[in-house]
């Protein structure tokens, strides 16, 4: 049978977009050689090390685990069940995607003195980050055919059996590349952990550049963050089987039959008002008193509308590269799936961990020493939110191909259709959505970037993040708020989109 | 309705092909627009602001309009900034570094990055504040002092020296910021002035003491304002921007400064500084940006907006802070404060940061 596009030439592309992503692989391997074996062992092989890292292991486990009941569980109970008011839970559970750490965490502390430490930090990061669990399982559990569920029924399994010895398994695959995306992000989180005070390995890195700009260490340090998440990947990795997929290729989309809740109808609905009034609320609330609070001038509007516009413009140069750079990565997992794609994925995950600072850092040394003709551009920026958030591209590019069955491109083949106009009228178009979705998602990821952003942006170009940053670190919280607020109701956009791309806000007929 | 992913990825699928494109072409239009190797006025100079922007950008703009000649500012934490500057080396696009401590210029200049500023320039600052080599010049001083909460602090038990804050009646009391570069310059002071057994005792001591960490200076003068912290080491100038947010005069704060008396470290005097990267030696409008830092007018407005020491003759004293000369202060060689690697080594060594 032949594909869709020769893989070697898929393959190449693949390899080239990856490539992007390990560019800040090749600076920690420069500044570490730099170092010397010695100098290197005298950082890493302390006790204080040791702490850290574990801490932010521990980290990672409770807050995935967390965002992993909480996610599939708001999914379940939006999608499955006849919760009374789902349509607006459904859209409520993904909304803390447009709140960023730091001002959650500020929020947090702020209203009640004293929040701090690991559990504080973990409370955070669980309430910001289980919608990258919730959206992923919410879409699989709107798509997946009913029918097997059906079939389990039909023998005599009650529904709550049938949801764990069937819905669960077809939802694996979604909430284990969310749940990998959650221990990901919350390594490399260093919002929440330095305003709640709970010392990582990330802290650390930020710590040692403070601390007399000690690349050395903040770069040594940065390398181990980087080796901790090859188990993570390969514990995703293990989770999915070879060759699985639940794409239905029959008929129209049927809704599957929902689960009456009964007398948990109540306890549901306390729990997911719960979760949202402290993942939304407490943020809402804060803002708004630190907007009545201070005098401090909230700067002429058409500051805060140049930072907007720029934020805007910014993320969405990083948008079409990353995209760009996902297309031929996701293309080449879905079609040619083997060990090299899977390399080849994998790869992209690797920087997916590393602070934002240290990617900056490395893209200033490609910039320099490189492409001097990109640096302070918007372009070099795009590479660094590229190569920061590559992964949430290819995961959505790549479930789109996989729903795109590629046997619809043979039976255009087989009618006598070119490969580019089966590619232009059958691929690109089942693909769109995925691509949609992956594009709304780093779009939000990249406005609320704040590290990278201040180290690579074009001199004299000032975004919201950038705003609200330079704001706070002078105590003028007043002035600060307005860029907050706006931040939050700008991302707020792709990420409606993103519930609406799940499919959980379709009308459908009540049972 | 999955339409509007639909579109949005239409539209991404554009931009790609929109954006990429051409930006393959005129990318370079924007990094050559700042030549480094430029002699000539062009009315536009770059600096790299280790200082926040809601201060320094109101100076800018009177620059601007005294002088004509335009700021490309990028703004950054004073480390960071230094971080960037190290790695940018001799290709860097920046023009002047304007840092919040002398230990961060010192850092960029023993890196070989800065041109020695003309005598003319360096000569009306007080030979303390700035550097023997004339690598950089102070700008403004700025004091570290104990801010402490009436309420919880009696004027009468407040300590002679810094070093008494390892003593008992202190334990959980003491807010300190250690990532903060004034705190790393009050160390390096130590180490300088008493030497690093000293240095190390008081670290190990300070941190038994159960302090309370914060991330900066603000975040500690918040919390002695609320009564959360009895007392918290900062830099003076601190209570003037609070008193600016809260929209009342500093003396109407719930917080009070002790300035330690009798030259003890505790209240050692840093400067923020300027330097000019060398490929800029010779330009003259950076030239006439750090005599405007320096002239009356600048540093009339450091007084009046951030509450800062002017570092020349002819300006007011801020409005709050006594004045400079009625103070001890230590005797510490600010160019000696360049050396961060065994401050850091203290720093991580006593536990006080991760």
């Amino acid at each position: 049978m032949r594909r869709w596009l020769p893989r070697p030439v898929l393959f190449v592309a693949a390899l080239l977009a990856v490539t992007v992503a390990l560019l800040p692989l090749a600076y920690l391997a420069v500044r570490t050689a730099d170092a010397g074996t010695d100098r290197i062992s005298q950082i890493l092989f302390t006790e204080r090390v040791a702490r850290l890292a574990l801490r932010s292991l521990g980290l990672a486990t409770v807050v995935t685990a967390a965002c992993l009941v909480l996610g599939i569980g708001s999914a379940f109970l939006v999608t499955r069940t006849d919760l009374p008011g789902r349509r607006i839970f459904g859209v409520l559970a993904a909304l803390p995607l447009a709140i960023p750490t730091y001002v959650a965490g500020f929020a947090w502390v702020s209203q009640l003195p004293g929040f701090e430490g690991f559990w504080a930090a973990a409370l955070v990061l669980i309430l910001a980050s289980y919608p990258y669990v919730y959206l992923p399982v919410a879409a699989a559990l709107v798509a997946a055919d009913p029918a097997q569920e059906e079939v389990a029924q039909s023998m005599g399994r009650g529904p709550w059996r049938t949801f764990a010895g069937v819905t669960l398994r077809q939802i694996r695959p979604a909430a284990a590349g969310g749940g990998l995306l959650v221990a990901l992000y919350v390594l490399s989180d260093f919002g929440a952990v330095a305003v709640l005070r709970t010392d990582t390995l990330t802290r650390a890195v930020f710590v040692s550049l403070e601390l007399g700009f000690d690349r050395i260490g903040a770069v040594v340090l940065a390398g181990l963050l980087v080796a901790m998440t090859i188990p993570i990947l390969a514990g995703e990795a293990a989770t999915r089987r070879r060759g699985v997929r639940y794409a239905r290729l029959t008929g129209v989309r049927r809704p599957a039959a929902r689960i009456l809740l009964r007398r948990w109808r109540m306890p549901a609905l306390l729990v997911l008002t719960a979760v949202a009034a402290a993942a939304l609320g407490v943020t809402t609330v804060s803002l708004a008193r630190r907007l009545a609070a201070g005098v401090s001038r909230p700067g002429a509007w058409s500051e805060v509308a140049a930072a907007a516009g720029a934020s805007i413009s910014l993320s969405l140069a990083g948008v079409a590269l990353t995209m760009l750079l996902a297309l031929p990565i996701g293309l080449l997992t879905a079609r040619a799936p083997g060990p090299a794609a899977t390399l080849v994925d994998r790869l992209g995950y690797l920087t997916h961990a590393l602070p934002g600072v240290v990617v900056g850092l490395s893209l200033v040394f490609f910039g320099i020493n490189v492409a001097y003709p990109l640096y302070q551009t918007t372009w070099l920026l795009a590479l660094g939110y590229a190569a920061l958030f590559l992964p949430l591209a290819v995961a959505a590019v790549n479930g789109a191909a996989v729903a795109a069955p590629p046997v619809l491109d043979d039976v255009a083949r087989s009618l006598g259709r070119g490969p580019l106009t089966v590619a232009r009228t059958v691929t690109l178009p089942l693909m769109l959505p995925g691509i949609g979705a992956g594009a709304a998602l780093v779009f939000l990821t990249c406005m609320k970037e704040l590290p990278a952003t201040l180290l690579l942006r074009p001199t004299g170009v000032d975004t919201l993040a950038t705003e609200l940053w330079t704001h706070t670190t002078v105590a003028a919280y007043a002035a600060a708020a307005p860029y907050a607020a706006l931040l939050v109701v700008v991302s707020a956009v792709p990420t409606w989109l993103l519930v609406v791309g799940t499919g959980v806000l379709a009308k459908e007929g009540a049972r | 309705m999955p339409n509007a992913l639909r579109r949005i990825g239409l539209a991404a699928a554009a931009t790609m092909l929109v954006t990429v494109l051409p930006a393959c072409g005129d990318s370079d239009t924007d990094a050559t627009g700042t030549d480094p190797a430029a002699t000539g006025s062009d009315q536009k100079i770059t600096v790299y602001s280790g200082r926040n922007e809601e201060l320094m950008e109101p100076l800018f703009e009177q620059f601007t309009a005294a002088t004509g000649i335009t700021v490309e500012t990028r703004y950054a934490g004073t480390a960071a900034m230094a971080a960037q500057l190290l790695e940018e080396g001799d290709r860097s696009p920046a023009d002047v570094f304007l840092a919040q401590d002398a230990g961060a210029l010192g850092a960029v200049a023993k890196a070989g990055l800065f041109a020695p500023l003309p005598a003319e320039v360096t000569d009306p600052v007080p030979a303390e504040f700035r550097s023997s080599a004339g690598e950089w010049v102070g700008v403004t001083g700025r004091v570290r002092v104990l801010a402490y909460n009436p309420e919880l602090v009696a004027e009468a038990d407040l300590p002679s020296s810094v070093s008494d804050l390892t003593a008992a009646q202190w334990k959980g009391k003491v807010g300190v910021a250690p990532t903060n570069a004034s705190f790393q310059a009050f160390v390096t002071a130590m180490v300088v002035a008493q030497g690093e057994e000293k240095a190390r005792e008081f670290l190990t001591g300070l941190a038994a003491n159960e302090p309370q960490i914060r991330d900066g200076n603000g975040a500690i003068m918040e919390d002695v304002e609320a009564g959360r912290i009895a007392a918290g080491l900062v830099n003076h100038y601190y209570l003037g921007e609070i008193a600016k947010e809260r929209g009342v005069a500093p003396d109407e704060i719930n917080l009070k400064l002790h300035y330690f008396p009798g030259g003890d470290l505790g209240s050692l005097v840093n400067v923020a500084g300027v330097g000019v990267l060398k490929p800029a030696a010779d330009d003259p409008d950076v030239r006439e940006f750090v005599d405007y830092l320096l002239s009356v007018e600048g540093q009339t407005y450091f007084a009046e907006q951030t509450y800062e020491y002017p570092v020349i003759d002819g300006a007011p004293a801020p409005a709050y802070a006594p004045a400079l000369d009625a103070l001890t202060v230590p005797p510490v060689d600010l160019n000696d404060l360049d050396d961060l690697e065994s401050t850091i080594a203290l720093i991580q060594g006593s536990g006080l940061v991760p």
